[in-house]
């Protein structure tokens, strides 16, 4: 793909005798970490710094949130086509390392106590990159590397990359001038590798706003051809749909908490709320139908065995009549919603299974409210 | 030099790369691990991350039950 790939190179001054800061030689090679997501961003940023002849090491946070793969592994008819990780990706076009990190558990007080609020969905964007840049801090002193980058441009969003923000997440992250985003560092104030010399602040970028044009063009002069298009926002939060099953699910619940089973199983299936006190998960291809399996055991779950239908996962509580309504439901959604009568297996937690026999619901019974 | 197993199934990418990442780095350099994912993206995510960090991976495939494995040795 005519890319070049950058190995190490010595940085050799010239330091600015007064405020050379550090114990380290000169001619040591300063190393930063940078924030990969898979889009283009952070890879001009990297790149730009690699051209510098700084070591980098990708890092990429994965908070159960994240675009990447997993419901295009999920649904069957990607499976002939699996999805790439960008992130993966474009570390391996950069000639970079990946951590990878999980921080599931971590995160969750991100999304449910954001301290700048969210933005036009549950995106907690600025709380967000205050906490990706504040764990990067912590594994740039555990590595002994020097110095953090980004691919945030000013203007580009928002919420997280206004002019205004960046201090905020400069300090909130506690990384203060160690974090530098070579896209747009020429019009923000210099940092410690740029006050240093480690990096060259001429050759950094003064990138503003939502435009993509610069970018293109820079990719263009790098020899970057292939990259992953960005697509609104880097995660399932800044999706309306997504983020409205997120707050259905903390309103039935009584309060705003989440497990990693309950955030997955919003990416999958359709959602139905019939009843405030229980919603109904409905496999949608067989891929789903396998994924839904896997919680059988945790969930009263119903399928059709008179004619090839979906597994239905039942989420809250319910009585008779609410299980007869689940299995009309089921019915309405199998091989079989034109039948007159559909039998249903019926799997309820704690009990002996049983069937039912039931009449589909028709369209018109099924109110769009109770789409989720 | 020892082998090891790493039982990564039901988990969605990147889970299974993170786990791998995170067993192969309690390993010593010549070690192998025997990844078992039920995610079809491991097929490409884990041999991916073993390009790029440095690692090898010996065999890659799925078996009869749809299930992933790949077999890695750890780098110096
Ligand atoms: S889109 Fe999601 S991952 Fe990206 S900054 Fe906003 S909250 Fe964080």
């Amino acid at each position: 793909m005519g890319f070049r790939r950058r190995f190490s190179a010595i940085i050799t001054g010239p330091f600015s005798e007064s405020k050379r800061p550090t114990h380290r030689p000169m001619s040591t090679q300063r190393k930063a970490v940078s924030l990969i997501s898979g889009g283009l961003d952070s890879m001009l940023a990297t790149q730009a710094m690699l051209d510098q002849g700084i070591h980098v090491e990708g890092i990429n946070f994965f908070t159960g949130f994240c675009v990447e793969g997993h419901t295009h592994a999920i649904r069957k008819r990607d499976k002939a086509k699996p999805k790439r990780n960008n992130a993966l990706w474009v570390a391996e076009q950069l000639g970079i390392k990946l951590h990878i990190i999980d921080v599931i558990d971590e995160y969750k007080d991100v999304v449910l106590n954001p301290k700048h609020g969210y933005g036009s969905n549950l995106n907690p964007c600025l709380d967000c990159k205050c906490f990706m840049v504040r764990k990067a801090h912590e594994w740039i002193e555990q590595h002994g590397f020097d110095f953090i980058i980004t691919g945030e441009v000013v203007g580009q969003r928002p919420m997280s990359q206004r002019r205004d923000t960046m201090p905020v997440i400069q300090r909130e992250s506690g990384a203060e001038d160690r974090l530098l985003r070579p896209l747009c560092a020429k019009i923000l104030p210099p940092t410690l590798p740029e006050r240093e010399g480690w990096v060259d602040r001429e050759k950094l970028f003064d990138f503003s706003g939502r435009g993509r044009k610069p970018q293109i063009a820079l990719a263009k002069k790098m020899g970057i051809e292939d990259f992953a298009q960005p697509a609104g926002g880097c995660c399932f939060l800044t999706d309306a749909a997504y983020s409205s099953k997120l707050a259905d699910l903390w309103q039935a619940r009584g309060e705003r908490r989440y497990e990693i089973d309950d955030i997955m199983l919003l990416k999958v299936g359709r959602h139905l709320r019939p009843r405030p006190h229980f919603k109904l998960i409905v496999g949608r291809e067989e891929g789903e139908n396998r994924f839904l399996e896997g919680y059988r055991k945790q969930f009263t779950h119903l399928y059709t065995t008179s004619h090839p239908g979906p597994l239905v996962l039942l989420d809250g509580e319910a009585d008779s009549e609410d299980l007869q309504l689940a299995a009309r439901l089921a019915a309405r959604f199998s091989q079989g919603k034109n039948a007159d009568t559909v039998r249903v297996e019926l799997h309820e937690k704690g009990a002996e299974q049983r069937e039912l026999d039931v009449v589909p619901l028709t369209n018109d019974e099924i109110p769009v409210e109770w789409y989720l | 030099m020892s082998h090891h197993q790493l039982d990564a199934r039901r988990l969605l990418c990147p889970m299974p790369v993170i786990r791998a990442q995170n067993k192969v780095q309690e390993l010593a350099p010549g070690d192998t691990l025997l990844v078992t994912c039920t995610d079809p993206g491991a097929l490409l995510d884990i041999p991916a991350w073993c390009r790029i960090n440095g690692h090898e991976v010996l065999e890659a495939g799925v078996n009869e039950d749809e299930e992933v494995l790949i077999t890695i040795r750890v780098g110096g």
